[in-house]
């Protein structure tokens, strides 16, 4: 797999287009599935579980139930509250909140993570499966979004190959 | 150069963009790269770049600064001498630091994204539709779109919003002078010229807080200043006479105090209870029994942990990227176009930097097979494409929102801010009702006439307090 080239904030999708370029020459999207917000705990960021009907056919169950649950793992890291956001919040008031122009929150940094995180589940799991997750930081936190992409005419045999190897790699 | 090899590779079939329109694009974006605030569907004005931001109508900010800048510009003028010879230095010391926090705070709750929402994208919006029908009954739409979920195991209604085409997160609420939907919305304040929400309520908190310790101060100093003087010269008239400065500084610090004392006061129990105004005006939890800590499902039912909670917890970053550069249309695979910024870009063309909505995809369609005039061979597959991905949206939505937006012009002097500092608020957001009513109107599709009345009540979350 040729190495990703690194594209603006906003270029995750774009980069995850050349991927699946590489992959398949001729993909085009055919669904979109959106895992919607679990609001049963509050307002505190966590994604259903819920497995969606469309992926049936797509991806095992565990996988997904795993990506899902690891994300809501890093949102509740981030938006913990403890000691050292605490200390946080106290050390901005303290400084007229300038501290903010200069570093960079707890929020910030582990949504680092999480772009990292589903950068690497697409390349290694999503990808391979003709699908592609959108960090839901590009959709205003409110949906997982998940493209479903087709094989067009006489890619239809790599596909079951390649979704075979990817598998197998797994 | 990587990018011309793979325009190469890419099957054009695959994609509605063609490589020399593509180009054409590439030129575009090298001239002049767009940035995402210049297509924010709000009403929002920035500056700096997409640095700072603020709501279009700027509300009596200025004259909130002004006030402030001016009174203790007279008080370090006029009194400040004669305290510092009488008492000691450390008079405009303390007045100082206040001053500088109480102006820093003013300034980021004005300048700060207060938890805008970005609205759906079209696919979101076409999903969203997609469950409402098959859970409702299909001869006609459910007049209110809500949904009801339990938090906390109560029973919570999150509303459709019609203007960001989405149910809203829960606490959140829509605001008509922004035009935006806003997480934890408190209140859309005029004297701080924005909303007061999320990301920026522990800053409008500092502010209110430190300005009520300003205006204390400069008032005890202003009184004692006079006091001691008129020792001094034995007079109170010739006291006044000697430095008038000082009774201006009174007047005005009299009259804020009551206020500002009051709100101050209001907010702090609103941070202990893990409420925001907006809750607190309509009542939503303090019906279900006697305290609203039990009603409430959002609070730790710890003054403590509540006001950490808010004013100390972590800090959320905007939703709304507005540096983010747009995406090029190259990138964007097939007819998706589920970047919220694409069917603007299309639709700015039309001067109204209006929601995306399914006329603004279907034009932007139009206008990417004007391209495709350049290249035969696109265009047949891709016209057939974009209905191809967009039929769920298109029967349901109509071009409302475009409607909506030249009908958010008139709302304008309808939702006219209402003084801050009073509970009478209350009657302010019934009042708000009516007027707001109208605008319910807008967004629905004109199809769905008959859903307004059942829209009023969702109306209600603009407290213009």
């Amino acid at each position: 797999m040729q190495g990703l080239v690194p594209t603006a904030t906003d270029g995750n999708m774009a980069t995850e287009f050349h991927n699946l370029q590489e992959l398949r020459h001729s993909a085009s999207l055919a669904n979109k599935v959106f895992i919607q917000r679990d609001y049963s705990e509050g307002t505190t960021c966590k994604f259903q579980t819920k497995f969606p009907s469309e992926l049936e056919s797509r991806i095992e169950r565990t996988l997904f139930e795993d990506t899902v649950k690891t994300l809501n793992n890093y949102y509740a890291e981030a938006e913990k509250i403890g000691g050292q956001s605490y200390l946080e919040g106290c050390l901005a008031c303290a400084t007229a909140y300038l501290i903010f122009l200069c570093m960079e929150t707890r929020y910030e940094k582990v949504l680092k993570k999480i772009a990292k995180y589903i950068q690497e589940q697409n390349e290694k799991i999503y990808a391979p499966r003709g699908l592609l997750i959108t960090d839901p930081i590009e959709r205003g936190m409110r949906v997982i979004e998940i493209s479903i992409y087709e094989d067009r005419g006489s890619s239809g045999s790599s596909s079951g190959s390649s979704s075979v190897s990817g598998s197998t790699a797994r | 150069m990587m990018k011309n090899c793979e325009y190469q590779q890419i099957d054009p079939r695959a994609l509605s963009v063609s490589p020399s329109s593509a180009q054409n694009h590439l030129e575009k974006k090298e001239q002049r790269p767009r940035r995402k605030w210049e297509v924010f569907p709000g009403k929002n004005r920035f500056f700096c770049d997409g640095r700072i931001m603020l709501a279009r109508q700027s509300g009596v900010l200025p004259l909130t600064l002004g006030l402030i800048v001016v009174t203790c510009g007279l008080f370090f003028a006029f009194d400040c001498p004669f305290l510092v010879e009488h008492l000691t230095i450390f008079i405009p010391v303390i007045g100082g630091m206040l001053f500088v926090f109480v102006v820093i705070s003013l300034l980021r709750t004005s300048f700060t994204d207060p938890g805008i929402l970005p609205r759906a994208t079209p696919d979101e919006a076409a999903d969203i539709e997609k469950q409402i029908d098959t859970s409702g009954s299909s001869t006609y739409r459910p007049p209110p779109r809500t949904k009801e979920i339990l938090i906390n195991q109560q029973v919570v209604k999150l509303k459709y919003c019609f203007t960001c085409k989405m149910f809203r997160p829960p606490r959140t609420s829509h605001c008509s002078l922004c035009d935006n939907c806003v997480e934890r919305f408190d209140h859309h304040c005029p004297w701080v010229g924005n909303c007061v929400g999320k990301r920026n309520y522990r800053f409008f908190y500092s502010f209110i807080i430190s300005l009520s310790f300003l205006t204390s101060f400069i008032f005890g100093c202003v009184i004692t200043h006079i006091t001691l003087r008129s020792q001094v010269v034995k007079s109170l008239v010739q006291a006044i006479q000697e430095s008038p400065a000082s009774v201006v500084e009174l007047v005005i610090c009299f009259f804020s105090i009551w206020s500002i004392l009051g709100l101050s006061g209001f907010h702090t129990y609103l941070v202990a209870s893990n409420l925001t105004t907006n809750e607190d005006i309509k009542g939503s939890w303090s019906s279900k029994r006697g305290a609203e800590e039990s009603g409430n499902p959002y609070s730790y039912n710890s003054i403590i942990t509540n006001c950490c909670v808010t004013l100390c917890g972590p800090m959320p970053p905007s939703l709304i990227d507005r540096r983010g550069f747009l995406p090029p249309d190259e990138a964007i695979p097939a007819a998706s176009a589920s970047e919220i910024e694409l069917p603007l870009f299309a639709a700015k063309n039309d001067t109204h930097m209006c929601t995306q909505s399914t006329k603004d995809v279907l034009e932007r369609m139009v206008n990417s097979s004007d391209f495709h005039g350049l290249c035969p061979p696109c265009t047949p597959k891709t016209t057939p494409l974009g209905p191809e991905v967009f039929s769920t949206p298109a029967p349901s939505s109509e071009p409302s929102p475009s409607t909506g937006c030249s009908q958010q012009h008139d709302r304008q002097p309808v939702a006219a801010p209402c003084p801050v500092f009073s509970r009478s608020s209350k009657r302010d957001s019934l009042h708000s009702i009516n007027p707001a009513f109208r605008l319910a109107s807008p967004s629905p599709s004109l199809s769905r006439a008959s859903l307004i009345l059942g829209d009023a009540p969702d109306i209600g979350f603009i407290p213009l307090s």
